[in-house]
């Protein structure tokens, strides 16, 4: 599955005048190599036994490095089968966005290149079941994503992009001492022997450093309040296609690891800090909102937005409930559905309008543009978290998982947070009707629609579609996710 | 039985992805012009109104079913995991599902076929009728839903599907405004109601309707508090109660089908429908049935004074609505479960009935307010007799249906507060044998498809009645707060109906329009729904508590009669005038309703709207300047330490011999 595009990716070396001359074929080539994944990814989804979802499949156990005992070590349970499947589904479609609409900037045969190695890392982050193995992954992905942000960014571009790698690079240092704080402790790097153990083994001071380390690190990706800081930026000015992909995929990754190595390495040390995850990710969600009620640019506002919800993923987590992590994962999907689509459609907008200030798009798009507007309406309200659509699940499954957390947890506190969280849903509700109606609403009387706007393009329909497709799926069925997950996350504490 | 009710909530639902999406191409394979198309040639109108159609034969088969053998039905589609307590997707039916049901499918055919005229040439119809679609699917889930949080996602489709509506001329900047705020009114309530169903899943361990109430017994007081005080704030938003009432009146800004639809018959009164459906909840809580209570009495008075001066005429009839909900609300309060429900049937009807014959006015006027009317019966009596029926059943004018409802309502208050606060009415009762329905006498003029309705809605009241004993145990005061506030309502509204009422109909025409009826698809849809506006209170005579009794009664219509005469007096001085300058000083008051709206504004939106702005400087200079200022501290450090390695060759040799003078003087020093 890795290595399609791996190899895509390096074909891309290959000078120019040798091989695929024009830029058209290259991103014809880009999508061919991730339609590929994708196939390969549907064909794990097709050969994925669901009546053992808590079991790892599809293993590959190679020797690696056996001086230092790392191994080569993939697979796939109910836990990462769906964003693996996410992240294969966005690459392909961010692909096939390009082909029609590549960003100002040129250099595509570089851009193929980058975003295939973005999608190794990505997918690599998700399977991978050795702890150095993973963390290689994990930072397999900034490189690319940086220079994406460098080269076809806005004006702002060369701030923001080492805001976001100086950042994460932080995050990633702290990540890799909590990693090798428990694989030294416990002797072993391998993710499915060390959940296995449930922390035994691991005294608690031990647990609790770990956990913070690991949390740091996880939250400044997720990311958590008060570490969000390079998000908006990076977002504002990564091209479409990055923001996308970040939005998207790379945000899960910080979630992903929570739940996958964080929280069942060390189990104390999660219960030890729950509370306080769980208050930041209350304020996350109340800031998050309050800071998209006042914002112009729309970009920036997707961008909060993402504050918010990924606050509901947190949330879940902290509650240390089966419900709880369904509701991350879930979340995380469900995010990764409808903010990359609200990205694309955020995207398409700048294109047009030449801007992302709202009040210089100015109203009536819904009279100008009728059929981007029907869209972005369906994404807000999806977004907002309607019953019947992806979002809310995930959100109503944390507010349960908050009113009863797990049994060592203050209960009073986390009934707090749930209030406080639920009054959040409102303001959520509130920013995007708001940009709703100042977008989409009223008389056309933006200063830079002076121009009509094209059409929704083929290209466009075909990668917004399937989209608004699954998150009609997922939101009206949300049995499809939910079967997946349940068991092994009930594997995650111990076959409860 | 189950397929039955889950083919009725579907069929509306495809109707409106397949209307959205192939309606217009549905005209044109029709060979309708796109503009007007004829309406049997309209794709959109064809899409939405046949489903619904059906719906309405399903509804009325599983009403009829339940009616010959009766007894609640469940079926269970899927129970989906969620690691905690599950969620069983199934539908219920039961006597109050299948009544309601069909009432909701009644009201929303009739809102189609009148909105295939209404909306006749407009850009946006194929959108709207699939919204209107949509709703009736999400409004048909609530009332058949077996499960909490599948009401829920009803409840919450049936608010998208408000918003969407109101804003429908989206063109105007303060359409757009009400129907945000109507959207987020209802949220607000809403978080509240979906805590609420938390509160009670978890402590009964499912969100299956059944399931909790069967272990109401095992619940604690408090626990059952708290989850009907927070039921409670979802309720006062969709049926817009005080204090979160204020949306209704704006949502007045969407086209008039649609008020009738959603803010009149349907959504507002699934806030009424879901008290009712979770009655054992409240009923054992004193606390909750109190706020209930109070709240009931503030909306019912204040919305009834609010209406007595509105200038147009639908904000008229949404003040009505808030003040006929509260009724409904408060009868429930007061344990009159029956007649609550009965006054919500009857309300659906005549409020329907009253605002679709307010849009024919408004067609064919070309604006809302009262002032530009007058005079209008001349030129199109069949909407002057509906609507006139109409306002009788408002007011409460015996033989017409509301009449009976709301007397039952406010006999069964009137015992609540004589007994001490204790109402067994729904004890005293007995069921109602088949045998007596089939005994009683149809009118000999109503159209037989009409006469087999009404005898559906008529057997479901029987069956409706509760097995169960619902004692309610209110505080003595406030049964009589709703005993008097509920006298005071009727006087009130006889007043509001009669200006209304006079001012649209009587005197002389005060606009230069032409006075004639507006299209037939209107007209008569209008007149179909007069007939079970006027007639439906007979239906309620099978059964004990719902039969008028006499020292009620006479009270009531003594006080119909003050409140009418007050305002026909008061027009009869000069028709030209607005009765309402009566109210002198007061009236600006009244017309702002009491300035509940600027209040909130004051309190609630601005401060929120600064405390936005102040987070969006505080994460620019706080927490990204921590993070930038971090970066600087950084760079600085990094140049200091940078000194010492610049490469010039007599630093280094500087900070070499200085380091020697150091050590040596260290030496010397200390040793």
């Amino acid at each position: 599955m890795m290595a399609i595009p791996l190899v895509g990716a390096l074909a891309m070396l290959v000078p120019g005048n040798r091989f695929l001359r024009t830029d058209a074929a290259v991103r014809v080539f880009g999508t061919a190599v991730s339609g590929a994944t994708l196939l390969v990814a549907i064909s794990a989804l097709m050969a994925f036994d669901f009546g053992a979802t808590s079991r790892m499949q599809l293993e590959v156990d190679r020797e690696w490095a056996p001086a230092i005992g790392l191994r080569f070590h993939l697979g796939v349970d109910g836990i990462s089968l769906p964003l693996v499947v996410l992240t294969a589904l966005l690459t392909f479609l961010c692909f096939l966005y390009t082909l029609r609409h590549p960003p100002a900037g040129g250099l595509i045969r570089l851009l193929t290149a980058l975003i295939l190695v973005l999608e190794v890392g990505m997918i690599g982050t998700f399977v991978a079941l050795d702890l150095v193995l993973f963390f290689v992954f994990f930072e397999t992905v900034l490189i690319p994503m940086y220079v994406v942000i460098v080269l076809w960014g806005g004006t702002g571009r060369r701030a923001a992009a080492y805001k976001f790698i100086l950042y994460t690079l932080l995050g990633s240092g702290l990540l890799l001492a909590g990693m090798l704080l428990v694989g030294a402790k416990a002797g072993t790097l391998d993710m499915t022997e060390l959940a296995a153990r449930h922390g035994s083994g691991l005294s608690h001071g031990v647990q609790v450093a770990a956990f913070a380390l690991m949390g740091v690190g996880f939250a400044v990706k997720a990311p958590m309040w008060p570490l969000h800081t390079w998000l908006p930026d990076a977002h504002t000015e990564a091209p479409t296609v990055g923001s996308v992909l970040l939005a998207g995929v790379l945000l899960k990754m910080g979630t992903y690891g929570l739940v996958r190595i964080a929280l069942p390495l060390a189990p104390d040390g999660a219960e030890f800090w729950a509370p306080w995850l769980g208050l930041l990710a209350v304020i996350g969600i109340i800031y998050g909102a309050l800071a998209c009620l006042a914002q112009r640019d729309l970009k920036r506002m997707i961008a909060y937005s993402s504050v918010g919800h990924m606050g509901f993923v947190l949330l879940g987590i902290a509650t240390l409930t089966p419900v709880g992590i369904n509701a991350a994962l879930f979340g995380n999907i469900a995010h990764g559905l409808i903010t990359s689509l609200l990205f694309f459609l955020a995207g398409s907008v700048k294109e047009r309008w030449g801007t992302a200030d709202m009040d210089a798009i100015g109203g009536g798009m819904l009279g100008t543009s009728p059929r981007l507007a029907s869209i972005l309406t369906f994404a807000s309200v999806a977004s907002l978290g309607l019953p019947g659509l992806a979002g809310f699940w995930g959100e109503m499954l944390a507010l349960l998982g908050a009113y009863r957390p797990h049994a060592d947890l203050p209960r009073e506190t986390f009934v707090t947070f749930m209030a406080v969280a639920a009054l959040g849903a409102v303001l959520t509700a509130a920013y995007f009707l708001r940009m709703l109606a100042k977008l989409t609403h009223g008389p056309a009387d933006g200063t830079a629609s002076a121009r009509t706007p094209a059409a929704v393009s083929v290209q466009e329909y075909a990668a917004w579609t399937p989209l608004i497709a699954l998150t009609l799926l997922v939101g009206l069925w949300p049995k499809t996710l939910l079967d997946v997950t349940t068991d092994p996350v009930r594997a995650l504490f111990g076959g409860g | 039985m189950i397929w039955l009710a889950s083919l009725a909530v579907s069929l509306p639902f495809l109707a409106a992805f397949a209307g959205m999406l192939f309606g217009p191409s549905l005209t044109r394979v029709l060979g309708g012009r796109p503009e007007a198309p004829a309406p049997l040639r309209n794709g959109p109108a064809l899409i939405a109104c046949l489903p619904i159609a059906v719906s309405l034969v399903l509804a009325a088969v599983a009403a009829f079913v339940v009616w010959r053998d009766p007894g609640e039905r469940t079926g269970e589609l899927t129970v989906i995991q969620t690691g905690s307590v599950p969620i069983r997707v199934g539908l219920q039916v039961d006597g109050l599902a299948a009544v309601v049901g069909l009432m909701v499918c009644c009201v929303a055919l009739a809102v189609q076929v009148y909105s295939v005229a209404y909306m006749r040439g407009d850009r946006r119809y194929s959108s709207y009728a699939a919204f209107v679609s949509m709703f009736t699917a999400a409004m048909l889930l609530v009332v058949y839903s077996g499960d909490l949080l599948v009401l829920y996602a009803g409840w919450e489709v049936m608010g998208i599907c408000s918003y969407f509506l109101i804003g429908h001329h989206w063109e105007d900047r303060a359409n757009s405004r009400a129907a945000v705020k109507a959207f987020l009114v209802t949220r607000l309530g809403d978080v509240g109601f979906l805590l609420g169903i938390l509160v009670l899943g978890t402590q009964a361990g499912s969100f299956e309707i059944d399931e909790i109430l069967r272990d109401q017994g095992a619940l604690s007081g408090t626990t059952t508090t708290v989850a009907a005080l927070l039921l409670l704030a979802g309720v006062a938003g969709k049926s817009a109660q005080f204090p979160l009432h204020t949306w209704l009146p704006d949502a007045m800004a969407g086209p008039t089908p649609i008020s009738a639809l959603i803010h009149a018959a349907t959504m507002v009164a699934a806030g009424i429908y879901v008290v009712a459906r979770l009655y054992d909840v409240f009923v054992t809580s004193t606390a909750a049935l109190t706020v209930l209570a109070v709240a009931a009495v503030i909306s019912m008075v204040g919305a009834a004074l609010a209406a007595l001066a509105q200038d147009d005429l639908k904000r008229v009839l949404a003040y009505s609505t808030i003040s006929q909900l509260a009724v409904m609300a408060a009868g429930l309060a007061v344990g009159a479960y029956n007649p609550a429900i009965f006054h919500l049937l009857t309300h659906g009807a005549f409020k329907a009935l009253l605002f679709l014959s307010a849009g024919c006015v408004i067609v064919v006027a070309g604006s809302n307010l009262l002032a530009h009317y007058g005079g209008l019966r001349r030129g199109m009596p069949i909407t002057f007799w509906s609507m006139t029926v109409g306002f009788a059943a408002l007011a409460g004018v015996p033989p017409f249906s509301g009449w009976f409802s709301k007397d039952s309502v406010i006999e069964a208050a009137q015992h609540a507060a004589l007994h001490g606060g204790e109402s067994t009415s729904a004890t005293a009762l007995h069921r109602f044998s088949v045998d007596d329905t089939s005994s009683l006498q149809w009118p000999g003029d109503v159209v037989p498809t009409f006469q087999k309705l009404p005898s559906a809605y008529q057997s479901e009241l029987s069956i409706d009645l509760r097995a169960a004993t619902a004692v309610v145990d209110l505080p003595a005061g406030v049964a009589w707060l709703v005993y008097l506030g509920l006298l005071l309502t009727v006087a009130l509204t006889a007043a509001y109906a009669m200006r209304a009422w006079l001012m649209t109909f009587f005197g002389e025409p005060r606009g230069t329009y032409e006075i004639r009826e507006p299209s037939r698809f209107m007209s008569w849809t209008v007149a179909a729904l007069a007939v079970p506006a006027a007639i439906l209170g007979f239906f309620g005579l099978g059964k004990e508590d719902l039969r008028p009794h006499l020292g009620a009664a006479l009270l009531s219509v003594l006080l119909v009669a003050v409140g009418a005469g007050a305002a026909y007096l008061l027009w009869n001085r000069d028709p030209a005038l607005d009765p309402a300058r009566a109210l002198g000083g007061v009236r600006p008051v009244l017309a702002r309703a009491f300035y509940v709206d600027e209040l909130y504004a004051v309190a609630i939106v601005r401060p929120v709207q600064a405390l936005a702005r102040y987070v969006v400087t505080f994460d620019r200079r706080q927490v990204d300047g921590a993070v930038v200022g971090t970066g600087r501290g950084a760079r600085w450090l990094g140049g200091l330490l940078r000194v010492p390695q610049n490469g010039n060759a007599q630093t280094y040799l500087t900070g070499l011999l200085a380091g020697v003078v150091v050590i040596v003087a260290g030496v010397v020093i200390f040793l």
